[in-house]
């Protein structure tokens, strides 16, 4: 199973290696976003500076919702589909692949986020060990998450419709829980923030245990 | 003889549409079978789903001894599909591919090498992305994959489409040797020639059931 | 699933739980005209209890009064996204089509009752609180669920074939209930640090009296039997519907035949 999750994951950063379709667009997306968010509440007023964390963890979730779209965009090539599942890949294993390649091109966009909100936003990247101990597992969950409902909507034609509208409930939770948690980094007191990074931990744990047990289901179907 | 293919008024739908509307064939293991037949016949839905990818509908379907209303996931890894487009990923090189592909199946990596060189997939074609190449040059890609898999059943769709005459001459000795290393072929092609000089028993398909040639005493 | 030649074309199929083929294709039976009679009778019963036999509560006044229908419709969307969950792993377990009907139907109709809790909700909120919307977690929540039941009926409307759309939704529907606990969980959390008044806790504690909790119970009850009773009739225009698309296919295949032997 991870021998499938390494295979399959090497392949998908080897082809955004080549494309570069994430650090070409998808990043650049993310960064046009934090600037809409800039333009939209005035920087002025301290709107901007209150909402940093959220502003950062909606822009994530927008970009992962293109990431998803595009992990399974690759793999929906005439006659691609056919030749993935006469291999003997494990369906957990694949699943364990696309989430944690999906998860790297994530972690590149909340690097670049982060970078901006620092320089666009005037943030102060104070508590680092929490923003990066509850950025670890949200991304963790976005990428599970992303992976088993992105696999729900491939190969219908209504997938780039269906799958925010899937996704984005789904993640909720995660928004609300990164947020507070990087407020509380933020704002100097991380002890509130630890108890939210557990919840993100325990998002993801529920997420790939889910996604190991039911990728199979939706693989196997013709 | 032993059967390596048994369908019996077999149904498949695709998206609701009935592509196979009753197919009755038999092909024994070694044989050599062309599917011939026009366009939307069926061919192309016959071989997929005897490589397990198409679900039957209603019927008897054995491949290689198993049911594939059962167990179209044993079938898959001993069949090796030779699809229009060759299942490829545009984005990766030929030779990433080769090597993905037989990680993924767990295939032998010499034995990937030496196809790929068989099929002149080195140098500057191996490391081209495959979007890039020509047809003829894809198609290449997908037969060195297919010819590394060793599979026991081979199913080709229109294998000598877009490939040029040194191509085509290529492919047939590689399907010759298939045989004799006793492997059974069925090939879906438009090209009489090419399969009459192969020796394949002939199959007509029209309107997704078999008209002619089904069984082996025909 | 046979869709062999078998069945002929023109005989009324018979519905599960209907004993023999009728005349006039419908979907009742006389099970389900006893639970829609309840329904019928009860519910003018429903009306005169809650509007004219309680009192007007000490510290809500009339207002009081949507809150039978928003508690009932609630319970009656939660039971409904349980039986759509519980089926979900019915149907990954057994694959059968009855279980793919019955989750498909509750989720259908609890979408509705959801609905229901959300708009009574609103309008109560906005009587007592002055506003429409509390980030209260229950009312979150149940704001939550209808979005993932809009999604789950999104995904079956656009999957083209029937074991896709079993299969998709079955993961979807089997996702409902541990999302709905995380973002319950999640919204609960994040609310307590901030205040700490919501519905039913502090200010708003009312007592519940004798026939106040009746008119609740007798109105849960027979929110329950409408749930039942919409279910059958549901689950039987699915099951039809699944007919008439294994008819059409049968006759596909029959002309697809025809076509190619003349």
């Amino acid at each position: 199973m991870l021998r499938d999750a390494w295979l399959v994951a090497g392949k998908d950063l080897r082809m955004e290696v080549r494309t570069r379709v994430g650090l070409g667009q998808v990043v650049p997306f993310a960064v046009l976003v934090l600037v809409l968010f800039g333009f939209a509440l005035d920087p002025d007023r301290g709107i901007l500076e209150a909402a940093t964390p959220g502003l950062f963890w909606v822009t994530v979730l927008f970009a992962a919702v293109l990431g998803v779209q595009r992990a399974y965009a690759v793999e929906s090539a005439e006659g691609v589909r056919d030749a993935l599942r006469l291999s003997s890949l494990s369906a957990p294993g694949v699943f364990l692949g696309k989430t944690l390649a999906i998860a790297v091109q994530l972690v590149a966009v909340e690097v670049a986020l982060g970078v901006g909100v620092v320089i666009l936003y005037g943030a102060d990247p104070g508590g680092w060990v929490l923003l990066v101990g509850s950025a670890l597992p949200a991304t963790a969950g976005i990428a599970a998450a992303g992976s088993l409902y992105g696999v729900l909507a491939v190969g219908l034609r209504v997938r780039e419709t269906l799958l925010p509208l899937l996704l984005l409930p789904v993640l909720a939770p995660v928004l609300l829980a990164a947020t507070r948690a990087f407020e509380a980094a933020l704002d100097g007191s991380p002890a509130d923030g630890w108890p939210w990074a557990g919840l993100l931990a325990l998002f993801a744990v529920v997420y790939v245990g889910c996604g190991i047990g039911l990728y199979g289901t939706v693989l196997e179907e013709s | 003889m032993t059967s390596v293919i048994h369908l019996r008024d077999v149904v498949a739908l695709l998206g609701g549409f009935p592509a196979l509307t009753g197919v009755d064939l038999d092909v024994s293991a070694g044989e050599l079978v062309a599917l011939v037949g026009a366009n939307g016949a069926g061919k192309t839905t016959v071989l997929r789903l005897c490589a397990g990818l198409v679900p039957v509908a209603s019927g008897t379907a054995q491949v290689l001894g198993e049911d594939l209303g059962r167990n179209a996931r044993a079938v898959r890894s001993r069949v090796g599909l030779l699809g229009p487009s060759g299942g490829l990923y545009d984005e990766l090189t030929a030779s990433d591919n080769l090597r993905f592909f037989a990680r993924a199946s767990r295939v032998d990596l010499t034995d990937v090498e030496r196809a790929a060189e068989r099929f002149g997939i080195t140098g500057r074609i191996g490391a081209t992305p495959v979007g890039r190449l020509s047809t003829g040059q894809r198609r290449r890609v997908a037969l060195a994959s297919l010819v590394a898999r060793r599979a026991e059943l081979w199913l080709l769709d229109e294998p000598h489409a877009g490939l040029d005459a040194e191509g085509r001459d290529l492919l047939d000795s590689v399907v010759r040797s298939a045989v004799a290393a006793g492997a059974t072929v069925v090939i879906a092609s438009h090209d009489l020639d090419r399969t009459e000089g192969l020796g394949c028993r002939h199959v007509t398909l029209a309107g997704g059931s078999v008209t002619h040639g089904g069984d082996h005493a025909a | 699933m046979s869709i062999g030649n078998e069945q002929t074309a023109g005989t009324a199929p018979t519905v599960p739980g209907q004993s023999a083929p009728t005349g006039h294709r419908s979907t009742s039976s006389p099970l389900t005209r006893v639970l829609g009679i309840i329904v019928v009778l009860c519910i003018p019963l429903v009306v005169w209890l809650s509007f004219v036999a309680t009192p007007p509560d000490r510290v809500q006044g009339e207002s009081v009064r949507l809150l039978y229908v928003h508690v009932p419709s609630v319970t009656v969307a939660y039971v409904a996204c349980f039986v759509t969950f519980v089926s979900s792993i019915m149907w990954l377990w057994k694959r059968s089509e009855w279980w793919d009907l019955v989750g498909s139907s509750a989720a259908e109709i609890g979408s509705v009752f959801t609905a229901l809790t959300l708009v009574s909700g609103m309008i109560w909120g906005q009587i007592t609180w002055g506003t429409a919307w509390e980030w209260d977690p229950r009312l979150t929540s149940t704001l939550f669920l209808f979005l993932l039941l809009v999604g789950y009926q999104a995904l079956r409307a656009a999957s083209p074939d029937r074991s896709a759309r079993s299969r998709r939704s079955a993961v979807v529907g089997l996702l409902l209930v541990p999302n709905i606990i995380i973002v319950n969980r999640s919204v609960e959390w994040w609310r307590s640090l901030h205040q700490d008044a919501t519905l039913f806790r502090t200010d708003l504690d009312f007592r519940i009296e004798g026939l106040m909790l009746f008119t609740w119970m007798f109105t849960t009850a027979v929110g329950m039997v409408l749930l039942v009773w919409l279910m059958f009739h549901r689950f039987r225009v699915g099951w039809l519907a699944n007919r008439v698309e294994e008819q059409q296919l049968s006759e596909a295949v029959a002309a697809r035949r025809a076509e190619a032997t003349s």
